[in-house]
């Protein structure tokens, strides 16, 4: 059974369609990749799903179960996890502490207990700090496990999304184009860690502008112009697709 | 060792020093009353300086636990415990019955919102004259404690020291808890907070709750200690007062409201000398202090020194 499944999603904005009629659906430990000219939806997109803008038509479901509409709190109760174009980090937070965020779920978040210092909570948080830190060093972060979020330049605070997404243990993960704003070695970065996360069977859902990326690593893509679909297949399959050719860069007179 | 706990040493060190120095009851007076307001602006600022909300309203729920306790042990002869605890479920349910309410709302809009709610526990106490006394306030039983009175100044002082290291450790272990982090966090940028999974509408109000319950507690104690309460204990200018302590001493430092506290319950008394002119010499000093020191006393001292606060 697929692990999410998309059906009609439409979304305007005061008459605008953002995304009209869009159905796909994503096995689990797929890499499945969104793409489309600017203004294509793809963002729109994702924060329909990750519960940040509310649908107004169309149905969601994550492993079966009717998710559409839900607050983006219940959405990582139930194994969501995501990253932002335009980043959102708590700057006021040191950067482990960033990533340690990202697993807050798994935590007794007990206010009383956290208050009286109790041993086990103690314990857990020292775990997850051991962890997390092991998270800062698999996404290339190791120079700035110690430093305030504040502190970390652009490409690595896009890194330091991931690696507070993955804290989650997250079932399907959504990287909002991991790679914007990068420069050619940073973006070679993110290609090897989304890979690497690809050969770990963690199941990702991608959009991205970088065609060399999203070909090399997506085993299957969407491509949306105008907010529709315009076709979903494997990467020689849209590659060929004169549809695509033509949103991209126009139709021969 | 962890370098808030050098500072509570340091501090506990200094509790124990001063009764050496302090010459008479009216001094140990002021050190009671800055450890009194240091515990509730500690209260205050995990709702203003952690979490970013505002309320202007605090003085209310201090309020609300001093008559408590002298309504109760005066007119129904509760015990003393009893009545403090019965005044702080009841700030806590007042507060979590308008926390949902009051965080719909942003910024100048919650700010107006608890400055109403604080107003209003004001004039309930001024007007129900029967169990109040009204304007002219009403005496409160001594406190005691399993048996013990507590009385006199010396005694009360080393009960609100007590007081204080324990609420100071209390706070500093709640920021650093995965509860703290999460709160922290929806402060830092309240998207990033959702997706990891935090419920940040009950964070807020959970705080909001919480720190109402410890301003109540300590209005409980405050009213134990003064003998006596007014409806002044509830009074606007106390809530104002308890966000200057929180913002002049540093947002999001706990040291910064002890220190705040300390600062803003002297001061008037050192520019007693002047004579008419304290409060514009007061004003004018807090003036001077957002301007140069926007971030706060703890914190601009600690960044000098490379240090968190």
């Amino acid at each position: 059974m697929a692990l999410l499944e998309v059906c009609g999603l439409t979304k305007s904005f005061s008459g605008v369609m953002a995304v009209q009629d869009v159905d796909f659906s994503v096995e689990p430990g797929m890499v499945f990749s969104v793409i489309g000219p600017n203004g294509a939806g793809k963002t729109t997109l994702f924060n329909l799903i990750t519960g940040i803008y509310q649908p107004n038509r169309g149905e969601i479901r994550l492993d079966g179960e009717i998710i559409t509409g839900l607050a983006p709190h219940h959405l990582a109760q139930k194994g969501m996890a995501r990253t932002f174009q335009n980043l959102q980090v708590c700057m006021n937070l040191s950067a482990l502490e960033n990533v340690m965020l990202g697993a807050h779920l798994t935590l007794d978040r007990n206010l009383f207990k956290g208050m009286f210092h109790l041993p086990a909570v103690r314990r857990a948080d020292e775990s997850l700090r051991e962890w997390a830190r092991a998270l800062m060093r698999f996404v290339g972060l190791e120079a700035y496990i110690a430093r305030p979020a504040s502190a970390l330049p652009y490409g690595a605070l896009k890194r330091l999304e991931i690696a507070r997404a993955l804290a989650a243990k997250p079932r399907i993960l959504f990287l909002d184009e991991p790679a914007a704003g990068l420069n050619p070695k940073e973006t070679a970065q993110i290609d090897a860690l989304v890979k690497e996360l690809a050969n770990r069977q963690t199941t990702v859902v991608l959009v991205e502008h970088d065609m060399k990326m999203v070909m090399n690593i997506s085993d299957r893509i969407l491509v949306l112009n105008y907010g529709k679909k315009l076709i979903e297949g494997t990467a020689p399959e849209v590659r060929r697709n004169p549809d695509v050719i033509a949103a991209y860069l126009g139709k021969a007179a | 060792m962890r370098p808030h706990n050098i500072g509570l040493l340091i501090l506990a060190g200094i509790l124990a020093a001063l009764p050496l120095v302090l010459p008479n009851s009216f001094y140990y007076d002021i050190v009671i009353r800055m450890a009194i307001n240091a515990v509730v602006a500690l209260g205050l600022n995990l709702l203003i300086g952690y979490a970013g909300q505002i309320s202007l309203g605090h003085a209310g729920f201090f309020g609300i636990g001093a008559y408590a306790t002298a309504i109760l042990t005066t007119h129904f002869g509760w015990h003393p415990l009893q009545a403090l605890l019965a005044g702080a479920l009841g700030a806590a349910a007042l507060a979590a019955l308008l926390a949902r309410p009051i965080f719909r709302l942003r910024g100048h809009y919650l700010a107006m919102a608890t400055l109403g709610l604080g107003i209003l526990i004001a004039m309930v106490l001024k007007n129900e004259a029967e169990y109040t006394g009204g304007p002219d306030g009403m005496a409160v039983v001594p406190m005691s404690l399993f048996g013990f009175q507590i009385d006199g100044e010396k005694q009360w002082y080393w009960f609100f020291s007590a007081n204080l290291l324990i609420s100071i450790w209390a706070c500093r272990n709640l920021i650093d808890s995965p509860f703290g982090r999460a709160l922290r966090a929806l402060h830092g940028c309240e998207v990033a907070a959702q997706v990891a999974g935090v419920d940040v509408a009950r964070y807020k109000a959970i705080i909001f709750v919480f720190s109402a319950f410890f301003a109540s507690i300590m209005g409980s104690l405050t009213a134990h200690y003064v003998g006596f309460v007014t409806p002044n204990v509830a009074d606007f200018f106390y809530s104002i007062e308890l966000v200057t302590m929180v913002v002049v001493g540093g947002m999001a430092s706990i040291f910064g409201s002890v220190v705040g506290a300390a600062l803003l319950t002297a001061l008037p008394q050192a520019l007693a000398t002047l004579e008419g002119w304290e409060t514009v010499a007061f004003g004018l000093i807090l003036m001077l202090f957002m301007v140069f020191l926007p971030s706060g006393l703890v914190p601009t001292i600690a960044t000098r020194f490379g240090r968190r606060g």
